[in-house]
C-alpha cells in the first residue's frame, strides 16, 4: 500500500501543538485556503504528541504570519509553537503568547454591548485566564463564552 | 462618599442653601427614559447651585439623525462640567468616558451597572439601620435579570453584610454572580420562600419581577403573588425591619405598607439627592460649606 507522507516545506510556517480539533479554526484565522494560492497547506488532526496526548499541526508553505495572526492563534491554541521554515530549516521557533490586552481581534459576544453598535471603537478585552483563555469585555464586563467563534 | 452624602443632607433638603457649584453645568444625556435617576441628578445639581441641560429621550437629539454616542459625548462635553449618561447598551458609559473631556457618571447602561443606585441603597441602609456589616439583607424578586441587584450584592458583600437571595429558582442569582461572591468570601444563602426568612431580616430589598420574562402569564401571576409584600407578611417581620425598593413598583409592595414604619422606599428615593450631590461635588471639585 502506498503511504502518503507529509512532505517537508522549503519556506513557510509550521504551527505545532495546536489544541486537538482547532486546526481548521487556525486555517480560518489565516484565511486559508485561498482559491488563487498555489502553495501547499497541510493540516494534521488529532495526531499523537510527544508531550503526551493529541495535537493538531498546520503547515503553510510560502507564508509567514503577522503578529495579529499570531495573537489570534494564541487565543484558540495557547500551547501552539510557531516554526518559521527557511530553506528546509527551522529559522525561528517561538511559543505563542496571549497579549495582556486583547484589542481589535475578538468581538464581544454580547449583542447589546456598546462595541457591537457601530461606535468607532475597537472591542477590547482583559485576559482573566490564559489556558483555556478567558476574556472579559472592557466595556460591558461580560465574559466571552466561546472565544474561537468571536475572532474577527 | 457616604460620609460626604451625610454632610449634604441639609443642603439636599433645602434647609441650608449653597452656591458652591454656581456657574457649573451638568449634562444629563438620557437615551432611555428614567424618572428618578434624571430628576434626582438634576435636583442634586440645582441644590449645589449649578444647572443642568440635556435630553430625556434620544428622539429629540442628534442621535435620531444617526450620530454615534462617541460624537454626541465629544460635543456635549464641550458644553458641560460633568456628564450623567443613561443608555440602553451595556458599556456605554465606559465608551463615553473615552471620548469625553469631562467626568462621566454611569446612570445605568442596559442590563449592566447602575452604580449611583447602589451608592444610594448603601446610604439608605446605613442611615436607616446603622453599620452595614451588622445587617441581614434579603434581596427579593428578579435576581437573574435585575440590573441593580448584582452591583448591590457586590457592594453589600464588600461592607460585610449578610445576604439572603430570595427568588423562585428560575429567577435566582446567576451562577457566575454567586461564584464571584464566593470568591469575595461573601456571607449569603439562597431561598425561595420569603415567608420563611422574613422574620430574620433587617432589610427587605424588593425588586420588580418583570412580566415579560415569563412565557406563561399564569406562571407570572403565581410568582408575583408569592413575593408580594403586604401587612400580613410584615406581621412576621421584626419591628425595625425596613423595606426598600428602587422603584417604580408594580404591585410588589401593597399600598397598605406605605403607612407603616417598615416602608423606607420613598426616603430611599430622596437619598438619591444627597448621594448624587456628594458625587457631583467631588467630580467637579467644588467645596460645599
Amino acid at each position: 500500500m502506498k503511504e502518503l507522507k507529509v512532505t517537508p516545506i522549503r519556506n513557510g510556517t509550521v504551527i505545532d501543538h495546536i489544541n486537538p480539533g482547532m486546526a481548521l479554526k487556525v486555517l480560518r484565522i489565516l484565511k486559508l485556503p485561498k482559491p488563487e494560492t498555489r502553495s501547499s497547506i497541510t493540516a494534521a488532526l488529532n495526531v499523537p504528541s510527544k508531550k503526551g496526548g493529541k495535537k493538531d499541526i498546520v503547515k503553510v508553505e510560502d507564508r509567514e504570519l503577522d503578529p495579529r495572526e499570531v495573537d489570534k492563534i494564541a487565543l484558540i491554541a495557547p500551547k501552539a509553537t510557531i516554526n518559521i521554515i527557511r530553506e528546509y530549516n527551522v529559522a525561528e521557533k517561538h511559543n505563542v503568547r496571549i497579549p495582556q490586552n486583547v484589542t481589535g481581534i475578538v468581538r464581544c459576544g454580547n449583542p447589546n454591548c456598546i462595541t457591537n453598535q457601530q461606535e468607532p471603537v475597537a472591542p477590547q478585552f482583559s485576559v482573566a485566564a490564559t489556558d483555556p483563555p478567558r476574556l472579559r469585555c472592557h466595556y460591558c464586563d461580560r465574559e466571552l463564552q466561546d472565544v474561537a467563534e468571536h475572532i474577527v | 462618599m457616604l460620609d460626604e452624602a451625610e454632610r449634604m443632607l441639609p443642603f439636599a433638603r433645602g434647609e441650608k442653601p449653597t452656591r458652591a457649584a454656581q456657574g457649573r453645568v451638568l449634562g444629563a444625556l438620557f437615551f432611555e427614559p428614567s424618572t428618578r435617576t434624571r430628576l434626582s441628578f438634576e435636583a442634586a445639581m440645582a441644590r449645589l447651585g449649578g444647572t443642568s441641560l440635556g435630553f430625556a429621550e434620544p428622539g429629540v437629539s442628534s442621535v435620531s439623525k444617526g450620530e454615534t454616542l462617541a460624537d454626541t459625548v465629544r460635543v456635549a462635553s464641550q458644553y458641560v462640567d460633568a456628564i450623567v449618561l443613561r443608555h440602553q447598551h451595556e458599556g456605554a458609559a465606559r465608551l463615553a468616558s473615552k471620548y469625553s473631556r469631562v467626568p462621566v457618571v454611569n446612570g445605568g447602561d442596559g442590563a449592566g451597572q447602575h452604580p449611583t443606585q447602589t451608592l444610594l441603597d448603601l446610604f439608605t441602609i446605613r442611615r436607616e439601620k446603622g453599620p452595614i456589616e451588622k445587617q441581614r439583607v434579603g434581596i427579593v424578586g428578579d435576581l437573574k435579570y435585575g440590573r441593580t441587584v448584582h452591583s448591590l450584592a457586590h457592594a453589600l458583600s464588600r461592607f460585610g453584610a449578610e445576604m439572603v437571595f430570595v427568588a423562585p429558582p428560575t429567577l435566582q442569582m446567576p451562577k457566575d454572580a454567586l461564584e464571584s461572591l464566593r470568591e469575595m468570601n461573601a456571607r449569603f444563602t439562597t431561598e425561595s420562600s420569603l415567608e420563611k426568612v422574613v422574620g430574620g431580616l433587617d432589610v427587605v430589598y424588593v425588586t420588580r419581577i418583570q412580566r415579560e420574562r415569563f412565557p406563561d402569564p399564569e406562571e407570572y401571576n403565581k410568582v408575583a403573588g408569592t413575593y408580594r409584600i403586604d401587612a400580613e407578611l410584615l406581621a412576621k417581620a421584626k419591628k425595625g425591619t425596613i423595606v426598600l425598593h428602587p422603584l417604580p413598583r408594580v404591585g410588589e409592595i401593597a399600598p397598605e405598607v406605605d403607612v407603616t414604619s417598615h416602608a423606607k422606599y420613598f426616603e430611599q428615593a430622596f437619598y438619591g439627592v444627597p448621594v448624587r450631590m456628594a458625587l457631583l461635588s467631588l467630580l467637579m471639585g467644588v467645596e460645599v460649606a
